[in-house]
């Protein structure tokens, strides 16, 4: 009966939550800030010396500091899709905690509503920022080539990526106690982006490190954008994101939804 | 409390000891007697062509948190149109049961029906029926009062503009007109709580359950809030199941009440029949002379006598014609009183005469009418 309003329900929630964006703007501004730091620092900071290190074939006939910009940029990138779980935790579990998802569970409303609408939400968060982390990577030598398909593929890469871990994000937050443990879960993904392919080639990692960095899946995702945007091959990198985000977005929605069904635990404390 | 003692005492004045009751078992069957009444009429009548239809009808509701026991097989009854008040201290279960009946909790043994249907397998028809506010505030800080309204209006699928009317009817009347365009977050307590009361209003629900409405609110915000409380009453006739451990809350709002008590309904009654369970009330005599004492003992009924304190207890209802009486007595025969305090019997007799204890480590709120 109340799936005949999942349309609506969806959209009415989407509004509050982009309200809440244009209302609480630092939470973007940190999504947004994060990525653009890491990248003017590795760009003007370590950029010249990595880009020497990891060696022309890999930086590029460019090389040296323009090179490793290019190289670099897709990690930034991820960096920033990272980062938006954990604004989504957080605004997840600010309205897990201050009782306004009670009092929605009490509404007839579509069920996955409160959740779905989040995703959109934050969704269209994180594209901003990712916009506006590509266009500070263009200004300060970020060189793909890649043509409007590549670009276009290389997007929706992202948004596959994205949708995985927001819905990762949701659960993240809806299990949080509280705001605090939601802003600190989600760090893990952060470091991911550096225990990968993304700053430094696998290769040059010790053994067991190594190892790990190859078959992570922020490996697969920055390989995939690396190979997209400087015209590579692609190789199965694609499909091993893919099955990744899969994976992801399913345990996230899964997780997510089914906590949210239940309740928070209610603490006994709180009769 | 003197404006209680009228309705305090049912069975005339000079209450000598606890007037025996049977409250709780009688009390089921009252409640299915009485449907639809309201606190002016008299206590116990069937119905004369009303309806008989529960509201909310809980069977041996059982509800544990890891090996700790909260509900401990919990029966209730509320007729439609009624005002329950749950009336316990903290801890003793009361958002629990909430939290169950308004679909937010499944219970672990028992059964719940809410408007006739049941909480766990027809959840969205009783959400279509209930409205909620919980303890803690549900409303969205970063939205205008007015925002939270509509949000409420869409979520509830109600069409444009019977939405905005119903907005402006309930800003209105909740004192939140000049607020509604400022975020929620800078609202006081009162005026969040009143938002909260509103928003839930919005979808205009038949059963709403209140989880300590007043809790936290200054005495004013708390006399507004029992206001709107009434006229919500007054004028929808809707149902209200209320939470409180404020005694006098409860006694205030309530056609009946239940008190509970770790987990276990221990009383359950209208606030006169409770308060029949008490022993009744009295004025209580200081002299300064025990020849006085003496006498004053001689010419009064009294029903207690503390010579080291030289104190009278002398049972009373507490009207004024009865202390002018004892007075106008003891004047005749020139016996002079140092003091005189009137005691009526109030619910925190009836919660420690159920449970043998007082009925929680804080005082009860104070407010100018105590």
């Amino acid at each position: 009966m109340t799936a005949s309003y999942a349309a609506r329900d969806i959209s009415t929630l989407l509004r509050r939550r982009l309200r809440h964006i244009r209302r609480y703007p630092s939470l973007t501004l940190f999504l947004v800030g994060i990525p653009v730091v890491f990248m003017l620092l590795f760009v003007y900071v370590f950029g010249a010396t990595l880009g020497k290190g990891i060696g022309a074939r890999i930086a590029g006939p460019v090389g040296g500091r323009s090179g490793y910009a290019t190289y670099v940029a897709p990690a930034i990138i991820l960096l920033t899709v990272a980062s938006a779980a954990t604004a989504t935790a957080m605004s997840v579990a600010t309205d897990m905690t201050e009782g306004i998802v009670d009092r929605f569970r009490t509404m007839a409303i579509w069920r996955p509503a409160v959740l779905a609408s989040h995703v959109v939400g934050s969704m269209i968060q994180t594209l901003i920022a990712v916009v506006v982390v590509i266009a500070v990577a263009l200004m300060v030598g970020f060189r793909p080539h890649a043509g409007m398909v590549a670009w276009l593929a290389a997007l929706g890469v992202l948004a596959m990526i994205n949708l995985a871990l927001t819905w990762l994000g949701v659960a993240l937050g809806v299990v949080a106690k509280s705001v605090q443990t939601a802003s600190n879960t989600p760090m893990f993904l952060l470091l991911l982006p550096f225990l990968g392919s993304g700053f430094v080639p696998t290769a040059s990692m010790p053994v067991g490190l190594r190892q790990f960095a190859t078959y992570q899946p922020f490996t697969a995702f920055t390989d995939t954008l690396r190979a997209l945007w400087s015209g590579g091959p692609i190789g199965d990198h694609a499909a091993v994101s893919a099955a990744w985000c899969a994976g992801i977005a399913v345990v996230g929605f899964v997780w997510a939804l089914s906590r949210y069904d239940r309740g928070p635990a209610a603490a006994p404390a709180t009769q | 409390m003197l404006h209680d003692v009228a309705m305090s005492n049912p069975h005339g004045s000079w209450p000598r000891v606890g007037v025996p009751t049977t409250v709780h078992s009688s009390a089921a069957a009252d409640d299915r007697l009485a449907g639809g009444r309201r606190r002016e009429q008299p206590p116990i009548r069937p119905p004369s062509g009303g309806g008989t239809a529960l509201a909310v009808e809980a069977r041996g509701v059982r509800k544990s948190f890891g090996d700790q026991l909260v509900l401990d097989g919990i029966d209730l009854e509320v007729p439609e149109g009624a005002v329950f008040a749950l009336l316990g201290p903290n801890g003793s279960g009361k958002t629990t049961t909430v939290r169950i009946l308004s679909t937010l909790l499944g219970a672990d043994a028992g059964t719940v029906r809410v408007a006739g249907c049941d909480v766990v397998t027809e959840a969205d028809s009783v959400r279509t029926v209930i409205g909620v506010t919980g303890q803690f505030s549900a409303v969205d800080g970063l939205l205008s009062g007015r925002e939270n309204l509509e949000l409420m209006a869409d979520l509830n699928h109600l069409e444009r503009r019977a939405g905005r009317q119903r907005i402006a009817e309930l800003l209105e009347r909740f004192d939140l007109a000049d607020a509604a365009g400022k975020p929620a977050r800078t609202y006081s307590g009162g005026m969040r709580r009143r938002l909260d009361l509103a928003m839930t209003l919005v979808g205009q629900p038949r059963i709403i359950f209140l989880d300590e409405p007043t809790t936290g609110l200054d005495p004013r915000g708390r006399h507004a809030m029992w206001g709107l409380i009434r006229a919500l009453v007054a004028d929808e006739g809707v149902t209200i199941l209320l939470t409180t451990q404020y005694l006098d809350e409860a006694d205030r709002l309530a056609d009946r009440i239940a008190v509970l008590d770790h987990g276990v309904l221990v009383a359950e009654g209208t606030p006169a029949e409770l308060k029949a369970r008490v022993p009744g009330g009295h004025i209580r005599l200081g002299f300064s002379d025990p020849k006085d004492l003496d006498c004053a003992a001689r010419l009064l009924s009294a029903a207690g006598r503390d010579d080291e304190t030289l104190s009278l207890t002398i049972p009373a209802d507490g009207a004024v014609a009865t202390v002018r009486a004892v007075l106008a007595r003891l004047d005749t025969h020139g016996i002079e009183i140092e003091s005189l305090s009137i005691h009526t019997p109030d619910l925190d007799d009836v919660f420690f005469a159920v449970t043998g204890q007082p009925s929680t480590g804080q005082p009860s709120p104070k407010d100018g009418s105590r």
